[in-house]
This record gives C-alpha cells, structure tokens and sequence, in this order.
C-alpha cells in the first residue's frame, strides 16, 4: 500500500528465547483507527516500543510517511509526528494540567535554548494548550496541579498532551487502561470525537471499546499478527476464533459482541 | 468538580508573604550589613567567614540549577571550586595577573571541564551518575596534587589578588565582600530568569519525567548537558573568588567532601527553591564555624543535625519556614 500512512515489515525484536515481535507486518492507513488486539504476552507493548522508538528492532523496517524511521530516536519519531500515549500514566506530576500540555506544545515550537522570557506567558505556547485541552475536556481543570487529579481525568490529559503536538499519528497504549465503565464510556466518546482528524493506532484490551471505534483490527498472537482486517471480517475469522477470542476472558466478551 | 484555585506549584514561590519570604528578605539584609557592622565594631573576622559563606553559597546555587531544577546530583562539584581557583592561582604565578584574563579563564576551564564530564556522565542516571561525577572529581584532585610547579601537595600562594586596572580594588576587604555578594544576588536573579524560560521548562521536565520528555520531543540530553556547562561555569567563577579570598589555593579546596558539604548546603536550604542554596549555606557554614568553637568534634553534632533535617523536613530548613511544605 503506497499511501499508507504506517508501514512495518518484517520488524522482529527478540527478548531471550521470546520472539517479542515476530515479522510484524503492519499498515496504517491515513485517518483510520486501526486497534491491535491480542492475548497478554502477545507483544502488543513490544509494538509500541518499537513504533515509538523505546525499543530498537533487531530486523526490519518501519516507514512513516515515506521516512525509514527505524533507527530514528524517540524525539526525533516525536518531531515527525508521531506521538504516544502510556498505557501507566506518564506525566509531570508536580506541574499544573496546562503546564503538561504546554510542555507538549514547546517540544514541537522549535528548540529550546531560550533562556530569559517567562515560558508561562508565551502565547504561542498557552492557546494551542488550552485547545487541546478543550478538545478533551479539561480546560476547565488547565490551573490543577497533575496530582490531584482523578485517574480517569488524568487519562484525558494523557490524549491532550499526545494531541498537542498536532501529531498525524497516535499512538494509544491502552487508553482505558485501569478505567471504570463511566469513565471507560466517556474515554470512548472522546476518542470518537477525534475520528476522521487523526489516524489512531489503538491497543487496547477492552473488546466493546475496540468494535466501538476501530475501522481495522489486527490481531497479534506469540509476536505475530495473525489476521488484520474489517472488525466483522475479524470475528469470524477461524484463526482468529481459535487462538484469540476462544480464550478465557477475550473470548466471553468477545462472543458477547459477535 | 470545581476549579481548583491553588497557584501552579511549578511557578516559582515567590507571591505569598510567609515565614520564609520573610527569613530570606531578612537574611539578604542581614549578608549586605555585614561589613556595616564589622566597621562599626572593628570586629572583622566576620567579614572573611561571610565572605567565605557567601563565596560557597555561590557554588551551591550553581549546584542547586543541575540538582534541584535538573535532578542531576553531581557529587564531584567542587572540582569546579578548583578548577577555578588554580586558573587564577597558575595565571599569577606565570605573571598574568589579570582579572580580565584571570577569571573568564577560570569560567571557561570549568565550562569546558563540565562539557567533558557531562558528555561521559549524563548517559547513566541515579546512582551510577553521582559515582562517575565523583570518580572525575578525584581524577582532577590528583592532578592537582601531582602539579608540583604550582604546589602539589601543599598548594600555592596567590601574592596578588586579580588585578581589574583600577576598575575595582579586591584587596579592599569590604569592595570584595560586596563583589562576591553581587555576583551572588546576579545569578540568583539571572537563575530566577532561567528557570521559568523554555529551557527552564524543559530542564524541569526531564527531572520529572524524562521518558515523557523524550516522547512528546525533547531531546533531554542536550538540554541537561546545557544545565551541566551553565552550572560548572558559575561553579567555577566561584573557584576564582575563592582563591581570591584566601590568597592561596591548594588541592584541598576539591577535596570530596567539599563537594558533599556543598550537596548539604543545597539539601539542607531546600532543593530547587532560588534562595535556598544561600539560606542552606550560611546556616550550614555558621554551625561548623560556631561548633568548632565549642567541640573539637563538630561533625559530631553537625552530622546528626542534617541527619534529622535530611528524614523529617521535606524542603530543608526552607521548607519548616514555610510549615512543612505538604507532600
């Protein structure tokens, strides 16, 4: 696929004995969500971090946007936009909201070796902050300091500082990670708002969330993905049925929804 | 929920009228009489020990930018302290007597030092970063130790203070005095400046969360190595006063322990607060100066003193001014 927005083939990374991601061939098309779904210990944090850059593959290439990107570090992935979000919450705990997400913001504003001018009081850094917290639905909370906010406001923040960046790609790592239901349905809905205007590259455990919002689904078994396709055309998939979904827990509430 | 109106903790506490504003204010005033009283009274010891004090609080607020702001607990800092302080002492002997050469030299060394050690050091964190910072500093104190020209073991008497051609006079002990506290309260301010600019920001955040850092697009290390330079710099200017002040400088004055005494200082005013690495400094100088006095074994209590603020006071002395800062 020419135009496809990610492209991996053959990314292999070894851990030991454990084949962490085995041949991965994975494409993203521009402006789809595309959730990566599979057992634990499938590799699905593996991915992650050899998309995002944490982790170095041992083989094989990763194309974004037409740029060989595997080799690049995490910053650089970032400036290209890429951005991610943790599946634990990784945030600068001792600053306020807006801080975070205007922390976020100066990444991508050129460099910073600027030594005099109060950060706090840039414009240019504060206004695409605040947006970006509106479209999440913090603004509201832009004066908390991060550790007092509940968990479920923190995974907002979470997406606000990924989508500050203006990124063409993002990348979640279990968004609803820890979430209770309310909280997991209004993750959901945020995440929809945001269809069409971002390509989304979803990994999440949650199987309603998942056929709620993705327009392709690949399935990852043993570091391999195993079937990629349509969210229909994947649940009946046999291969599929049988290594993934006929599983203890996946599988109830995977039945459930087919 | 509602807003929450708490003020941005990250801004530099400065707004509130509390204890330690007042402790500080009061502190500053007390460090700019001193040499009012020492020429009312005659008495002028007072004047070398503050300016000593204040000479070593230059040092740890330039620890204080890497380790309080940055998270970077350099533990070979007073290498800087001799650094600059035998780039004034070899300039004299060889007949530079200069300040205008002496001291930008010694600032430059330092920096340059800082660079080499930051570029090697700042790829380990935690403990392995404190070991290597550590293990350079010992490099540079046996170096000096084998300079035999200038002194080796028993150091160098500097018999001219830096001559700036009659722009200051630093054997006036009072002009001298004033200098190093204007320097002091300089970068302070200048340090005040920086920590709240992007690259204070971005300095910030690497200590908070480096891995964050990195995936929003920062590249951490060269901000932190920056913050290295920038601090073993300053460190260094104050190396330069130092050796100004005792006319002499040896390979004692990088001695590790000075550069655990420094680490107290910043720990014991309250780490990454603009005063504190002063306010840590004169109280920690005084006690030493004031116990020595009474015991011949003044760490004996000193130690215990810092073991008890280092366990029960977040914030340093700083932070029981402010009343135990939450958290």
């Amino acid at each position: 696929m020419a135009d496809a927005l990610l492209q991996t083939e053959r990314l292999t990374r070894r851990f030991g004995g454990v084949t962490a991601a085995d041949a991965v061939a994975l494409t993203v098309a521009p402006k789809e969500v595309h959730a990566i779904i599979g057992p634990n210990g499938a590799g699905k944090t593996t991915l992650i971090g050899l998309l995002s850059g944490e982790i170095v593959p041992q083989e094989g290439s990763i194309r974004f946007d037409d740029t060989e990107i595997a080799d690049l570090p995490v910053h650089r992935r970032s400036q290209l936009g890429l951005a991610r979000s943790f599946q634990i919450t990784s945030l600068f705990r001792d600053f306020t909201v807006l801080d975070n997400v205007a922390l976020a913001v100066q990444a991508h504003r050129g460099h910073s070796f600027r030594f005099w001018r109060d950060a706090r009081h840039e414009q240019a850094l504060r206004a695409p902050a605040l947006s970006a917290l509106e479209r999440v639905g913090l603004h509201d909370r832009a004066a908390t300091r991060v550790d007092r906010l509940s968990h479920g406001e923190q995974r907002q923040l979470e997406i606000a500082m990924a989508l500050a960046s203006g990124p063409r790609l993002l990348l979640l790592d279990e968004p609803m990670a820890g979430m209770g239901p309310d909280e997991s349905a209004r993750m959901v809905h945020l995440l929809r708002t945001l269809k069409g205007s971002v390509t989304i590259l979803l990994i999440e455990h949650d199987m309603e969330a998942v056929f709620a919002l993705a327009d392709r689904l690949s399935v990852l078994v043993y570091g391999r993905i195993i079937a990629s396709g349509a969210p229909e055309a994947i649940r009946s998939d046999p291969a599929v049925r049988q290594a993934y979904l006929g599983e203890k827990d996946g599988g109830a509430r995977g039945r459930q929804d087919g | 929920m509602s807003v929450s109106l708490d003020p941005p903790l990250a801004t530099v506490r400065q707004s509130a009228v509390t204890a330690r504003t007042v402790f500080t204010a009061g502190l500053v005033v007390v460090l700019a009489l001193v040499p009012v009283y020492a020429l009312a009274t005659g008495e002028t010891f007072g004047v070398a020990l503050f300016t000593r004090t204040v000479i070593l609080a230059i040092g740890a607020v330039s620890l204080n930018l890497i380790m309080g702001y940055g998270g970077m607990v350099s533990f070979g800092h007073a290498a800087y302290l001799g650094i600059g302080g035998y780039a004034v002492g070899i300039l004299a002997k060889e007949g530079i007597g200069s300040g205008f050469v002496q001291w930008p030299a010694a600032v430059a060394a330092s920096a340059l030092y800082a660079l080499v050690v930051g570029a090697l050091s700042l790829r380990t964190r935690g403990v392995y970063f404190i070991m290597i910072t550590l293990a350079f500093a010992q490099m540079i104190y046996y170096v000096a130790i084998g300079l035999d020209r200038y002194g080796g073991d028993d150091g160098l008497t500097i018999y001219k203070r830096s001559d700036f051609a009659g722009l200051i006079d630093l054997n006036n002990k009072i002009v001298f005095y004033y200098l190093c506290f204007a320097i002091l309260l300089a970068s302070i301010f200048v340090i005040a400046r920086q920590v709240n600019s992007r690259f204070g920001l971005a300095l910030r955040g690497t200590r908070s969360n480096e891995r964050r850092m990195r995936a929003i697009g920062f590249p951490t290390f060269r901000y932190k190595l920056v913050a290295f330079v920038i601090s073993g710099a300053l460190c260094g200017l104050a190396g330069a006063l130092l050796a100004n002040h005792t006319s002499f400088i040896s390979p004692a004055i990088m001695h590790w322990t000075r550069s655990g005494d420094l680490i107290v200082m910043v720990v014991l005013g309250g780490l990454g607060s603009l005063f504190g690495p002063v306010i840590g400094a004169v109280i920690f100088l005084l006690l030493q100066e004031g116990l020595s006095r009474v015991t011949e074994y003044p760490d004996l209590i000193l130690g215990p003193i810092l073991l008890l603020v280092a366990i029960y006071v977040h914030g340093g002395i700083g932070g029981l001014l402010e009343g135990r800062r939450r958290g």
